[in-house]
């Protein structure tokens, strides 16, 4: 098992998957001879070459429909979007074609597809470009969306990603392409739709995802200190979403706080308390508290930004607040 | 297809009762045999159980509204059903328990034209408990009354911890030995509870230690208790006549029959006298009546209650038709009424429909005392523990086994020589109990 950075465990599962299987394939802005905008397919032109690892016009609409297509033929295509905030040009394609044809054509067709792209702020790279709308995406049927947290998983919920048949928006975080954790070497998979325990406790339920989770993790710690224990639900997926370890957590601890980089309102926050109010409602022992990026355009100014987004002190406040 | 809950009737004088709490709330589901309310009669609080399974469409009166008997309280539809014709509640119901008759009394005669506004019935108050689904919840299962609790929460609302707390508390007090704890003496002559085998505590003066007065509001059911025996007190001409028994037989034909029954179906000493009672009470109609206004009332069956103390007061218990019933049919279901009614779960029937108590305070070794009689029945007998005791028999004393049982009636239904024959005629059935055991 090697201790890698998260970028190094994407690389490590496409490049895996490519030598796997001669169907997968790349295509993206900049993805081939540089190396992409993230360097995670930094070596693949020359080793894969040209056919497989292929730099596309500044279209992701274009780059999403070849895809639907090479996936409908059978070609088991990894497109790569620069950011989640470009995704919106490619809307049509990714909702209502990738998500939809599976269904409308009967079962006859697969789409074998996955969006590989990076949301999140915090790089000061202003209120277009920092955006976190995961939970649109997720809102779709038809649609798998999955976020990893860790090094570790995002290596096993890539393999994942790309040996479905279903179209897969697979979400990186910007700001998480440094961080290190062990991860186990070789077919490492880590299955689509299972929520995660990333830190066990008994006190409050703590439930996020990507970023989020390591947030929650250093709030945990500082909680710790008090002697409160916060137990951490990582969601991994959103849609498939597995409520079973947060409603088994929540039992135990009977409150919760829910931890998202996006705006709160009809967001992951919302979501998940309802899904406790129905499932666990007499477990219920305080109100449910989201804790979310300000309802405001992301700040360009650094000490702005990182106010609107939440910070360690904010989810161990929350915490305080429901306990 | 909906069923309507009707407000049952738990006893021949029962003419309304009061809706004191709903346990289930409208859009809850509900089982056939589930506690569907609490009921206040004159004699207690009992739990209805709804007879249907389905879930509770709608509840037809508020909490602590007086309805009289056979008036919808409830509708109980199967899921999804719409139900339309919802009968109407409203004029029928008496009101809040307070009675009408007196502002009658009290209204102004029709010559004063004096504009007073038409009396309004105090509002029900609906107030809100502020605590948590886990609190109501835990609270539910324990059992615990959420509105004795002090909440901590936001907003003082009460929390899981707050329940907790009150466990915690309840625990620890039901451990303790209550005669054990040191309390303060004043004098080597105080007067302290002590039954034998006890552990005497030291005599100490320990000033500062005295506990301060409480205040404890009167539960339901001792306020319950406390009208009608009051009542009961009060407008009953009572009378008393003490008979002694010799019960060397019965004690032996007991002994005898509980050798050869199972240990869990011992038959007591009260189940022969309940037997034994029912069949005087067939021969004695006037002492098995109501007093109705101006009418006795005769009753056809014989039913006897038998007062059982629980937390907090007492509940009569009634087997029914005991004179038709054998002794261990008689004996099996005391058992099982006595055990239910120390376990809060007594059943309507197990309290309705007496026509004549007992109340038997025999294991306590009290040799006689009096009883206030059951309104509107018109005697109870008074049950005295059995005792060795020194017995003249032909002009030489010896060592006998009596037991002492002392009738309470009612003057204006019966008089004391009847009362005497009455407690005579008990003897032939006490004192030649294989009787008990052929009838």
């Amino acid at each position: 098992m090697a201790r890698i950075t998260m970028r190094e465990a994407i690389s490590k599962a496409l490049w895996e998957e490519m030598e796997r299987d001669p169907n997968v394939f790349i295509m993206g802005e900049e993805v081939g001879v540089w190396g992409g905008s993230y360097a995670v397919t930094r070596g693949f032109f020359d080793h894969f070459g040209g056919e497989r690892v292929r730099d596309t016009p500044i279209s992701e609409a274009a780059i999403v429909g070849a895809a639907i297509g090479a996936a409908l033929t059978g070609l088991r295509p990894v497109a790569e979007l620069m950011t989640i905030n470009f995704a919106f040009v490619a809307m049509d394609h990714i909702v209502n074609e990738a998500a939809k044809l599976h269904y409308m054509f009967a079962g006859n067709f697969v789409i074998p597809m996955v969006i590989r792209t990076v949301s999140g702020g915090g790089r000061q790279l202003a209120a277009t470009h920092s955006q976190t709308p995961d939970v649109i995406f997720a809102h779709f049927p038809g649609l798998k969306v999955v976020s990893p947290s860790n090094p570790a998983d995002a290596k096993g919920l890539l393999k994942s990603a790309i040996r479905s048949n279903d179209p897969v928006l697979f979400i990186e975080h910007a700001t998480l392409y440094q961080l290190r954790g062990e991860v186990p070497d070789g077919d490492y998979v880590v299955p689509i739709g299972k929520s995660s325990v990333a830190r066990p406790g008994k006190d409050v339920t703590i439930v996020a995802y990507s970023k989020t989770v390591d947030t929650s993790l250093k709030a945990a710690e500082e909680l710790a200190k008090d002697g409160i224990e916060a137990e951490v639900i990582d969601l991994r997926t959103l849609r498939p979403l597995d409520t079973d370890p947060i409603i088994e957590s929540f039992k135990k601890t009977n409150r919760c706080v829910v931890v998202e980089e996006g705006w709160g309102t009809y967001g992951i926050g919302s979501e998940i308390s309802s899904r406790i109010y129905e499932q666990a409602f007499d477990y219920v022992d305080a109100p449910i508290k989201r804790v979310h990026q300000a309802d405001v355009p992301l700040p360009y100014n650094r000490d702005l930004e990182q106010l609107a987004l939440p910070q360690v002190e904010t989810v161990v406040a929350a915490v305080k607040e429901v306990l | 297809m909906a069923d309507t809950v009707t407000m049952p009737k738990l006893g021949f004088d029962m003419a309304e009762g009061t809706l004191v709490r709903w346990v289930k709330s409208p859009g809850e589901p509900i089982n056939k045999g589930d506690v569907l309310a609490e009921i206040e009669t004159d004699k207690a609080t009992v739990e209805v159980e709804s007879g249907f399974s389905g879930f509770v469409y709608k509840t037809l009166v508020d909490q602590g509204t007086v309805v009289p008997v056979g008036t919808p309280i409830a509708i109980i539809a199967a899921p999804n059903e719409k139900v339309t014709d919802i009968p109407e509640t409203g004029p029928s119901v008496i009101g809040e328990a307070v009675s009408s008759s007196k502002s009658a009394e009290q209204a102004p005669a029709v010559t004063e034209v004096i504009q007073t506004p038409a009396p309004v019935p105090p509002a029900i108050e609906h107030t809100f408990l502020r605590a948590s689904p886990l609190a109501k919840k835990m609270a539910i299962e324990q059992g615990i009354d959420l509105r004795s609790v002090t909440g901590s929460g936001p907003e003082g609302r009460i929390v899981r911890k707050d329940v907790e707390a009150i466990l915690a508390v309840e625990k620890t007090s039901s451990m303790t030995p209550t005669i054990v704890q040191p309390a303060p003496v004043l004098s080597k002559q105080s007067p302290v509870a002590v039954t034998p085998g006890t552990v005497i505590p030291p005599a100490a003066w320990v000033p500062g230690e005295i506990p301060a007065d409480q205040t404890i509001p009167l539960a339901r059911l001792r306020t319950t208790i406390g009208r009608r025996m009051t009542e009961s007190k009060q407008q009953i001409p009572h009378f008393y006549v003490t008979h002694d028994y010799d019960v060397a037989e019965l004690m032996r034909l007991r002994n005898e029959s509980n050798k050869i029954l199972p240990e869990d179906q011992k038959i007591s000493i009260n189940d022969f006298i309940v037997k034994a009672v029912a069949l005087c009470l067939r021969q004695f109609p006037n002492l098995n009546t109501s007093l109705s206004g101006k009418d006795i009332i005769r009753h056809g069956h014989v039913n006897v209650g038998v007062a059982v103390s629980v937390e907090g007061g007492l509940l009569t218990i009634v087997c029914k038709d005991a004179d038709t019933k054998p002794l261990r049919l008689i004996s099996n279901e005391m058992r099982a009424m006595i055990g239910r009614a120390r376990q809060s779960k007594v059943r309507t029937e197990d309290i309705e429909g007496s026509t004549f108590s007992i109340s038997n305070m025999g294991m306590y070794n009290v040799e006689n005392f009096a009883a206030i009689i059951n309104p509107p029945e018109v005697a109870i007998l008074a049950v005295g523990a059995v005792r060795q005791t020194p017995v003249v028999v032909d002009g030489e004393i010896q060592v006998g086994t009596r037991m002492k049982a002392t009738i309470s009636a009612d003057h204006r239904a019966t008089d004391g020589a009847e009362a005497a024959q009455f407690m005579q005629f008990l003897s032939t059935f006490l004192e030649e109990p294989m009787k008990l055991l052929v009838y």
